[in-house]
């Protein structure tokens, strides 16, 4: 099919397991999936515990990033301490400076970001057991989630390469 | 006179991308489709036209959200489009370098 000699090697797959719910850590699984779609590999997204509020319609546009207890919180060459982390309005204001970024460099908003995903052809999928325990649904998630148990998404991962976030 | 030249005349890297993008026009882009095994239509057209006026604008390929968000071609007719890699095959057929971008 293609003219750089590798249609040899088996169809690639990838898996994505996505734990983490704060809006920096939101992004790198979506990244991550978004280029495997676009380089034309086959691709899963499994959205696990604070994972979920990716995908979740009421929780996936109040993602904020953490003021405390971040040892990476900079901004303008300053470390946040955890003490003005603290501070009322502080992670409500990185959340929005971090947002702006995010814009800049051309990076779409989680819920768009999802959309894409979901029309690009990832499957995306919420954690049974997560759900169940934070008495969530299908129909809290995006359109086009499915919901699936850890077992079956090791079926699913079954030859996959596997990274968990 | 200007002599069009044709897909043999053009230089390619080991991954199917052309090297110079001053080279490209159609008749390569319909020659290069057809070592790809795509059967081009109007709408491969719309995205291959809007990523080569990009470039003549930005000197670089348009990210797929770019195209996404402007040429008229959504993610979903994106995908049908170029099913083995809408960013690739894209720049590949507008004669562009392989697409840097992460979005």
């Amino acid at each position: 099919m293609s003219s750089n000699g590798k249609e040899a090697k088996p169809a690639r797959k990838l898996c994505i397991i996505a734990s983490k719910g704060s809006l920096d850590m939101a992004y790198p699984p979506l990244i991550l999936a978004n280029a495997a779609r676009m380089s034309g590999i086959e691709t899963h997204v499994f959205f696990t515990f604070w994972g979920l509020d990716v995908i979740s319609k009421a929780r996936m546009k109040k993602l904020h990033v953490a003021t405390v207890g971040n040892p990476s919180m900079n901004a303008w060459g300053w470390h946040f301490p955890t003490v003005v982390g603290g501070i009322p309005g502080m992670s409500d204001f990185a959340s929005v400076m971090m947002k702006k970024e995010i814009d800049k460099l051309g990076f779409p908003p989680v819920d768009e970001f999802m959309q894409i995903l979901v029309d690009s052809g990832a499957k995306v999928y919420g954690c049974k057991m997560s759900m169940d325990m934070m008495k969530l649904t299908k129909d809290d998630l995006i359109e086009g989630a499915e919901v699936l148990g850890a077992m079956e998404f090791l079926e699913i991962a079954d030859g996959a390469q596997i990274i968990f976030v | 006179m200007v002599l069009t030249k044709t897909i043999d005349d053009v230089k390619f890297n080991a991954e199917g991308f052309m090297v110079d993008p001053k080279e490209w026009s159609p008749e390569i882009a319909a020659a290069i489709a057809e070592r790809e095994g795509i059967q081009l239509t109007e709408r491969h057209w719309a995205v291959i036209n809007f990523a080569r006026s990009e470039y003549d604008k930005n000197g670089e390929a348009p990210t797929l959200r770019s195209i996404t968000k402007n040429s008229g071609v959504d993610t979903r007719e994106m995908y049908a489009l170029f099913p083995t890699g809408p960013a690739k095959l894209a720049a590949k057929l507008a004669g562009l370098g392989k697409p840097t971008g992460c979005i």
